[in-house]
């Protein structure tokens, strides 16, 4: 088994699976209906590239595990997300802060990967570009229309962007395995990301009229398995009903 | 945020097999922007549009029902203006 390649690919899983459950936790709880569906089908968006990631991971590693058990069976050091996707949701400004610098990653993480030599994750990249096309057009909007709305709803997005900040920085930290895979052609340039990145978060800001927080105490270790203190609670929430009836469908 | 602050949009789909935009149904949205997303979410689900269009309820002028009467019964006995009574050209697509 191409063990950097497994490992490359359950860390974006985690990703996309640990902001499915936050998002998840959002049904019902929108601000509108028309707002609880679109963060639930966004939702449901993550949940679908984290199964076909899972499914491949499953495929590299040989040893038959299901997307189930990736999902509901590891404990948090083996979970290996960035710590922005596990930061509890807050207010909407905190939810939507979370999912616009996601957004504006993930598209671009997306696109290289579409180029990737490894014709399993180019497909998934393609597939997933779409919808995050989506996800990133949906929430800069709403940072806009914060940033740039009333007094009240201008300080609750700047206080929202401000407190995501430190949690941005992992995002485009290249590990060594990062560095192997891309220089494979097989991952994608982190560097070259951020660049794209910085240009979306810029812009945006800028018509929000919302100002750029400066690089401060980055938050680090989950892509080795070390989280905040909000992992363990979002696992339980979300891995109690599987283990507390292992194999239960409904 | 409550209901009441959101404006009501009237949502129009063109399907892949038509050539018009029929009425979906209404959404709540607080701007253009976030009514065309909201219509995409709701009304296109099922795969069931291509094109969206999105109306602010307060443009749309309504006839009332209770000249109902007035309106639509003089043309009970003009059954003339049916097509059924002329040959359609084969030039003539979309009928």
């Amino acid at each position: 088994m191409n063990h950097d390649l497994f490992q490359y690919v359950v860390r974006q899983a985690d990703n996309c699976m640990v902001l499915c459950q936050r998002l998840c936790a959002l049904g019902a709880q929108g601000p509108e209906l028309e707002e609880d569906i679109a963060l639930s089908n966004m939702s449901l968006d993550l949940l679908g590239q984290a199964r076909a990631l899972y499914n491949y991971a499953s495929t590299l590693e040989g040893k038959g595990r299901s997307e189930d058990d990736f999902a509901f069976m590891r404990d948090e050091r083996n979970w290996y997300n960035v710590h922005l996707v596990e930061q509890p949701n807050g207010d909407f400004g905190d939810v939507i802060a979370r999912q616009f610098v996601f957004d504006a990653w993930h598209i671009n993480y997306l696109k290289q990967l579409q180029t990737s030599t490894d014709s399993t994750l180019a497909a998934i990249a393609a597939k997933a570009i779409k919808e995050v096309t989506y996800h990133l057009r949906h929430s800069s909007q709403w940072v806009i229309r914060l940033g740039d709305g009333t007094d009240e709803s201008h300080r609750r997005m700047q206080r929202a962007i401000n407190h995501i900040w430190r949690f941005t920085p992992e995002l485009f930290m290249a590990d060594e395995l990062d560095q192997r895979l891309q220089a494979q052609g097989i991952g994608v340039d982190l560097a070259a990301v951020r660049m794209e990145w910085d240009n979306i978060i810029n812009s945006v800001l800028s018509e929000a009229t919302l100002t750029r927080p400066p690089e401060e105490h980055p938050a680090q270790g989950g892509r080795e398995g070390i989280h905040s203190e909000y992992m363990g609670y979002l696992l339980a929430e979300m891995q109690s009903l599987p283990r507390a009836m292992p194999g239960c469908q409904w | 945020m409550s209901s009441t602050s959101w404006q009501l949009w009237e949502v129009f789909i063109r399907s892949n097999r038509g050539l018009d935009h029929k009425h979906a149904g209404s959404v709540h949205a607080a701007d253009a922007e976030m009514a065309l997303q909201n219509a995409r979410d709701l009304y296109t689900r099922r795969k069931e549009g291509v094109s969206i269009w999105v109306v602010p309820s307060s443009a749309i002028v309504a006839s009332d029902p209770d000249d109902k009467a007035s309106l639509f019964d003089p043309a009970d006995d003009k059954i003339y203006r049916h097509p059924t009574f002329y040959e359609l050209p084969d030039a003539v697509k979309h009928m």
